[in-house]
C-alpha cells in the first residue's frame, strides 16, 4: 500500500482497512507461542527491513526490558497506575501489572542492530533483515 | 501485589457513532480512569500514539469531550504485514456532573496518556454543614 496525502480521510481508511486485512494473519505462522498477549503488536515492512509497533501507553522506559536473540525479540516489563491517596474512583478502565511476550520473527534479522524508540506511548521496534536473507537478483548471463 | 498481575490485552472499543459519519474510518474510545478529590476531578486517558499537539479538549453544556488524532505521517512507506489492533482517532465524551471552573483546567500528556485535572468551582466545593444545638 501506497500512503498519498491528498484525502487524509481516504489516506486513513485505506490504511484502517489494510490493517483489518492483516488481523492476525498467518505471517508469524505458528511461531508464537504469546499470541494475543499483552501488548498487541502490529508489523511493518519497510523496504527489506521489518517495524514493530507495540501499543503500551504509560510505562516509564526504564521499565521496559527489550531483548533479542537470533529472530526472536522478547518485550517484558511492567506498567504501574499510581492514585493520589484520598481519592474516590468513579471509573477504572486502565489496567496495570507486568508483561512478558516473545516474538519469533519469521525471517532471518540481524539482532544486534535492532534499534527500540519509545515515544507516545508507542514502542517501535526498527528490525532489519539479515544480509544473507536478503532476495538478490541473480543475472542472467 | 496487585501490580504484579499479568496484563491481559484490553480490546480497542470503537466509538458509539450514534449517527452515521460522513467518512467511513473508525475511531476508537480510550480506557479511561476518572477519580475525585475534594478540590478537582481527574480525568485520565490512555491514548498511545497521540502527541500533545494533537489533543482537543472541551466543555460544552456540561460535557467534556477528548479528541486525539493519530500523526499518519510516521506511517508512510509501512506495509502492514500483521496486526493485532487497528489505528485511528481516539474520542470520548463524559457527562460533569460537579461544576467545573473551565479556566482552571490543566492538561499533561506523558508516553501516549493525557491526564486532565478539572478544578471545581468554588461553590461546587463540598462545605461542611455545621448543625447548632438549638
Amino acid at each position: 500500500m501506497v500512503m498519498g496525502y491528498a484525502d487524509p480521510f481516504e489516506t486513513l481508511f485505506a490504511f484502517q482497512r489494510a490493517l483489518e486485512n492483516r488481523l492476525s494473519s498467518d505471517w508469524l505462522g505458528t511461531t508464537t507461542a504469546a499470541m494475543g498477549a499483552y501488548p498487541p503488536v502490529n508489523v511493518f515492512q519497510q523496504g527489506d527491513d521489518l517495524v514493530a509497533i507495540v501499543e503500551l501507553p504509560g510505562v516509564n522506559k526504564e521499565d521496559l526490558n527489550i531483548q533479542a536473540k537470533e529472530n526472536t525479540i522478547r518485550i517484558a516489563g511492567q506498567k504501574t497506575i499510581e492514585y493520589p491517596e484520598n481519592v474516590s474512583l468513579h471509573r477504572r478502565e486502565r489496567l496495570s501489572g507486568v508483561f512478558d511476550r516473545t516474538l519469533v520473527v519469521p525471517m532471518q534479522i540481524d539482532p544486534d542492530r535492532i534499534k527500540a524508540e519509545y515515544n507516545d506511548g508507542l514502542l517501535a521496534l526498527f528490525i532489519p533483515r539479515a544480509e544473507k536473507d536478503k532476495p538478490r537478483t541473480i543475472e542472467v548471463r | 501485589m496487585a501490580d504484579q498481575q499479568e496484563l491481559q490485552v484490553q480490546q480497542k472499543r470503537e466509538v458509539d457513532k450514534g449517527q452515521e459519519a460522513t467518512t467511513p474510518t473508525r475511531a476508537f474510545m480510550p480506557n479511561a480512569d476518572i477519580f475525585d478529590t475534594e478540590d478537582a476531578l481527574t480525568v485520565v486517558l490512555e491514548m498511545p500514539g497521540v502527541d500533545r499537539d494533537n489533543i482537543n479538549i472541551s466543555i460544552e453544556n456540561g460535557v467534556l469531550t477528548v479528541e486525539g488524532k493519530i500523526n499518519f505521517a510516521k506511517y508512510e512507506g509501512l506495509q502492514p504485514v500483521y496486526s493485532e489492533y487497528n489505528v485511528g482517532p481516539y474520542r470520548r465524551s463524559f457527562r460533569i456532573s460537579s461544576r467545573i471552573d473551565q479556566d482552571k483546567i490543566s492538561a499533561e500528556m506523558r508516553d501516549g496518556v493525557i491526564t486532565l485535572m478539572l478544578p471545581k468551582a468554588e461553590e461546587a466545593k463540598p462545605r461542611r454543614i455545621e448543625v447548632r444545638t438549638a
